[in-house]
């Protein structure tokens, strides 16, 4: 019998711009991107200079902690660019794509050993996170446990690629599963919502979720199966990357294509796309927005944690989702705080909109107000659906109090985690921010 | 608007550092802020905001006391013209308008208090102006008798604003209830002015309307004073004219006491727009309510010769004095209060009975809640401390048990 796991917190915003579940076009640009930025945790160490040839699945960089763990090209062509920013940061790298498509081969893989060392080899390294501290796996801890998480409830979610985990690619993702169960003495685990139609092998287990956003995060998950104690360490895929690793494993060479959810209120035609990560959001969405004359903001995930690319940015690497919205600077709501506020999007009861069903779902970019002290309580609770008391963590967080952030179970969470509580902030904290940049210090104070 | 808004950009270059108005940037940002929803976008994380904000939070609060305050203004008015016997022959609006007038300088002076020094320490710490003072501004005259000075209240407000809240950190810092301290100031500075038998009815009028000589009989002493001062096994609670007072009466709350106290049905209506809403917490509520009731029950077995407390019905208990009123606006204050659920239930829960049994027990002291609210202010932080420990200490047996 499946294991099911009931929520109760969360939250379910519904959004204009759902994307139409059919593949409208495959997307084939002239250039993608490699950003370093994109992989969390990581001093890249970059082995390409313009002008160099490479292939699908070349290396283009590795990191310099762990040199074992490399990263490569999702197509074949020349490097055009290494864009480096302030204090010789790489900021990208750009590689011209000759449509060839020429692959490097990679041999068939029997043994755990070699399973791990394609994956550091082919790039595949990188799709997989740790707890503690959600950045790019160790290669020389082994895991506990591994979650993958095979659905998304964020709003506009690209709920059609998930569904294709059940049709076209579950061979890649059984195959992939299999291989994670090889690299763990503990159990991998995939969780999955109730209408999912997913199947896993044997000795993976599955585990169905009910409930609201964030209950597709892999942290909430792992928290309401195995939380994570101090000392463990466990790994956090996406399902739609263990895909990548299955066609890896049974094709012999790296396919990064990944199907796309062109969503949100500024997209004239919501739709699927199949694109590699790095491609150009302008080839995304190219003839593909409404007439504005106003600012946009062009997001590569979904609205809670998403990243804010602009349309010069790139498709991000764990990204099968694309989100556009207006940015709203340009709006100047009069005495917005006394109005019944019939047209907007909220979780408060204070909006006449909040009583009515069918509110705003065209939001923009804007914070609604002013950063403030934490003044309400029980805010984040209500949509954090874990046994942590957000609030308190938070707080030993900004204090940077070690000891408290552990005994409150800063190991268990990632910034992701806090979206949620971000958006119903009364305060407009920058939780996943502090989040993020507490979990980095943590660790350097750790290692 | 669109005028407005383009004035204000044209004249914003002049508050910005460097401008001829730069020491005033938290306040033409504050007012600006006030007129327009600043149209700031998010620069990390969520890219989507709730609409909601301090300043809604805030004035659905506000909202929330106006029932109160404007029972409270009648009531003032009322018990002016029943003192001086002319209430029959006084049409409503004048009754209204008497206590409007005696109400508006408490709080015009207890804005222009706060909010002056508010101003100037957003300034100083180069910081936005925070809305926490807009209902502490509104508590503060609600919390006093009609008959304190206007000075004292400007003294008491000064001192509370500074020494409970900004020296904390402002807004959502303080550990004290900043409404509560400046009447607990006033009360230990001023007794005179803050209890007995004169101040709770203005006999004199206001700003020249409604002046005339009290009645015969007149006394201004409070429900809860004239049981203090109760002698022997029966009581009897009288209005100002010494008529007996019924439970109905406490509920309505056209009785003598602070303005904007009396009324538990105004109050109600006020708990019903903050609990629909979910801007005050109905744990916190909830068991102030049930804190109270259950100790004014076990503390009608005591002794009424010496404790003549012990003779009012726990339903009377919490229509008198300002019971209610802590309940449903001062401890549901989310920053002095607990802050974590189970916490909730346990600080609601002693601010009732500790209300209760200050007023019963000790009798030179007719009212409780404003203490017990004060005093479980200090006591929140222990308790959530607990509370969170025990988080704590069940992720450290996990941890314990996995290995």
């Amino acid at each position: 019998m499946a294991n099911v796991v009931r929520l109760k917190r969360g939250l379910n915003l519904r959004l204009e711009g759902t994307a139409v579940p059919n593949v409208e076009k495959t997307i084939v640009s002239d250039t993608v991107a490699i950003v370093p930025d994109n992989f969390h945790g990581i001093v890249p160490k970059v082995i390409v200079k313009p002008g160099d040839a490479v292939k699908v699945g070349s290396a283009v960089m590795y990191d310099k902690n762990h040199p074992e763990v490399q990263f490569v090209s999702p197509v074949s062509g020349e490097v055009v660019a290494v864009e480096r920013g302030e204090r010789r940061k790489v900021m990208k790298i750009v590689i011209k794509n000759d449509r060839k498509d020429e692959a490097v081969t990679f041999e068939k893989t029997s043994s755990a050993a070699e399973v791990k060392q394609l994956f550091l080899q082919a790039g595949m390294w990188g799709f997989i996170k740790q707890r503690p501290y959600d950045v790019i796996a160790d290669p020389t801890v082994e895991p506990r446990d591994i979650f993958v998480t095979a659905f998304d409830n964020a709003p506009l979610a690209p709920v059609y690629a998930y569904e294709m985990l059940a049709g076209e690619d579950a061979k890649a993702l059984a195959k992939g599963l299999e291989a994670l169960a090889m690299l763990t003495q503990g159990k991998v685990y995939v969780g999955v919502e109730p209408e999912s139609k997913v199947t896993v092998p044997a000795g993976v287990e599955l585990v169905t979720f009910k409930g609201n956003f964030p209950a597709c995060n892999a942290g909430v998950q792992a928290h309401n199966i195995a939380p994570v104690n101090k000392g463990e360490t466990v790994w956090t895929i996406n399902a739609l990357d263990v895909v990548l690793m299955g066609r890896l494993l049974l094709n012999g060479r790296v396919d990064m294509m990944r199907t796309v959810a062109v969503s949100g209120s500024e997209v004239a035609k919501p739709a699927y796309v199949r694109a590699l990560p790095g491609t150009p959001m302008a080839d995304i969405l190219k003839d593909n927005l409404v007439k504005a004359d106003y600012a946009r903001r062009v997001i590569s995930g979904n609205v809670f944690t998403g990243v804010n690319v602009s349309i010069e940015g790139y498709l991000g690497v764990y990204h099968s989702h694309v989100t556009v919205i207006p940015e709203g600077n340009d709006t100047h709501e009069f005495l917005g705080w006394a109005m019944p506020g019939c047209k907007v999007l909220t979780t408060s009861r204070t909006f006449v909109s909040r009583w009515l069903p069918g509110s705003n779902r065209k939001p923009d970019a804007r914070l609604h107000g002013g950063e403030r002290a934490i003044i309400m309580s029980e805010e984040y609770d209500r949509v954090f659906p874990m046994d942590i008391l957000p609030e308190y963590l938070v707080k030993a967080i900004i204090a940077f109090d070690i000891d408290r952030m552990e005994q409150l179970g800063i190991y268990e969470v990632a910034p992701e985690d806090f979206a949620a509580c971000e958006f119903v902030d009364t305060s407009k904290l920058p939780l996943q921010e502090i989040v993020r940049k507490g979990l980095d210090a943590l660790r350097k104070e750790m290692n | 608007m669109k005028a407005l808004r383009r004035f204000l950009d044209k004249i914003k270059p002049n508050f910005e550092p460097g401008g001829k108005f730069a020491p005033l940037q938290s306040v033409f940002e504050g007012f600006e802020s006030f007129l327009f929803v600043p149209a700031t976008t998010s620069k990390s994380g969520v890219h989507i905001h709730d609409n909601i904000d301090s300043k809604r939070t805030m004035t659905v609060v506000i909202i929330a006391l106006l029932p109160a305050l404007l029972f409270g203004m009648y009531n003032v008015g009322y018990q002016h013209y029943l003192a001086i016997g002319e209430l029959a022959t006084t049409s409503f609006w004048t009754v209204f308008l008497y206590g409007f007038l005696a109400v508006l300088p408490k709080i015009v002076v207890s804005y222009l208090v706060g909010l002056g020094i508010e101003f100037i320490v957003a300034q100083m710490r180069h910081h936005e102006i925070q809305e926490g003072f807009l209902v502490s501004g509104m508590l503060i005259p609600m919390i006093v008798p009609i008959d304190t000075p206007l000075w004292m209240i400007a003294i008491a407000t000064a001192f509370a604003v500074i020494f409970a809240k900004e020296v904390f950190g402002g807004t959502g810092m303080n550990i004290f209830n900043v409404a509560l301290v400046t009447r607990a100031f006033l009360f230990f500075a001023y007794p005179s002015k803050m209890s007995g038998d004169n101040v709770f009815v203005r006999t004199g009028d206001a700003f020249g309307i409604g002046g005339g000589t009290v009645v015969d009989g007149f006394s201004g002493a409070t429900p809860l004073g004239q049981v203090a001062t109760n002698v022997g096994d029966e009581l009897v609670l009288r209005n100002i004219v010494g008529e007996p007072l019924t439970t109905l009466d406490y509920f309505i709350g056209l009785i003598p006491g602070s303005i904007g106290e009396t009324s538990t049905l105004a109050i109600l209506i006020g708990a019903v727009i903050l609990l629909l809403t979910g801007i005050a917490s109905w744990r916190i509520i909830v068991s102030v309510f049930a804190g109270g009731l259950l100790t004014a029950w076990v503390c009608t077995m005591v002794d009424p010769s010496i404790y003549a407390a012990a003779l009012l019905s726990p339903i009377d208990q919490v229509c008198l004095g300002g019971f209610a009123f802590a309940a449903v606006f001062m401890a549901t204050d989310p920053v002095t209060a607990a802050r974590t659920k189970t916490g909730k239930y346990i600080y609601g829960f002693l601010i009732g009975a500790m209300a209760i049994i200050i007023r019963v027990f000790n009798t030179g002291y007719p009212e409780g809640a404003m203490l017990a609210v004060l005093f479980m202010n200090a006591f929140a932080p222990l308790i959530d401390h607990y509370v969170v420990e025990a988080n704590i200490s069940r992720r450290l047996k996990r941890a314990k048990n996995a290995k």
